[in-house]
């Protein structure tokens, strides 16, 4: 652990990154930058998993395995959405989000 | 020392996150975003997960930073400017996310946590050792799983990357 730094302090921090990722993901209106804030959210989460494993049960390692997951998750998804926008790039010319009224083709 | 770490890293990250969620050039949101990561793998190694740290710098700020810059690079003008939301829309967001922001803070600082005084380090043989057993607690399920979700990821990204050309061509076989 941190010395010095409480739990709450790091739960602070990754609270405010939380909300500033459901911030941009509500005003953003281009598909990337959805993404960019999705990515946000999932780190949030991924510290927190860590910090808990790390302050309350220092005896197990679930927390690490849980975060270990989420990174490969989030690869998998990053990828296949980087597909996906750019397919829909070539097919109406735009990633805004308003464009994207029909994915099937 | 670390706590003054702390703050930096905190400091860097916020405002690097708040940047990113609101630069109107898409490519600088993009390296916005690798500062925060790059600020997360921090935390991992204050808190002394060295394996940790090093994955989300080679699969993070390595990985997904280049693949979304080359999504950008692939779509837009380097210098295109952003739509932006209306501002009654932002403000509204906004207040919602700070009344939620409240709510977490309050039920995180009513809660009162068990805190273990430790300073174990975890090696990577620890990790290799939990994810691969097939004891109770053991993580070999979860970690088979996420290498097939994996391959289908990728195999599933090419297909649509490639999309129109390989569906004509299969039409014609």
């Amino acid at each position: 652990m941190i010395a010095g730094i409480s739990i709450y302090e790091i739960f602070t921090l990754t609270s405010i990154l939380f909300f500033i990722g459901i911030y941009g993901f509500i005003t953003r209106k281009n598909l990337i930058s959805i993404l960019i804030s999705l990515e946000l959210i999932l780190n949030a989460s991924a510290v927190n998993f860590v910090v808990i494993n790390k302050y309350l049960y220092p005896d197990v390692l679930q927390g690490v395995f849980f975060s270990i997951f989420i990174i490969a998750v989030a690869a998998a998804e990053t990828a296949l959405a980087v597909a996906i926008i750019i397919n829909l790039y070539r097919q109406i010319s735009s990633v805004e989000v308003k464009d994207t009224e029909i994915m099937k083709y | 020392m670390e706590k003054i770490l702390f703050y930096i890293l905190a400091l860097i990250m916020i405002v690097a996150a708040i940047a990113s969620v609101t630069s109107r050039k898409m490519l600088r949101s993009v390296i916005y975003l690798l500062f925060v990561l790059i600020g997360v793998a921090g935390i991992y190694f204050l808190i002394d997960y060295n394996f940790l740290a090093a994955v989300q710098l080679t699969v993070y700020a390595g990985g997904i930073i280049v693949l979304v810059i080359f999504s950008v690079l692939l779509v837009h003008h380097i210098e295109m400017e952003l739509e932006m939301a209306k501002l009654s829309k932002k403000i509204i967001t906004a207040i919602a996310c700070l009344v939620g922001l409240g709510v977490f803070l309050a039920t995180i600082y009513s809660t009162n946590f068990n805190v273990v005084e430790n300073s174990k380090t975890t090696t990577v043989e620890d990790i290799g050792r939990g994810l691969l057993s097939y004891d109770a607690g053991g993580f070999i399920l979860p970690f088979e799983v996420i290498s097939v979700l994996l391959l289908a990821a990728m195999i599933g990204a090419i297909i649509i990357g490639k999309g129109d050309k390989l569906t004509k061509n299969d039409d014609t076989l």
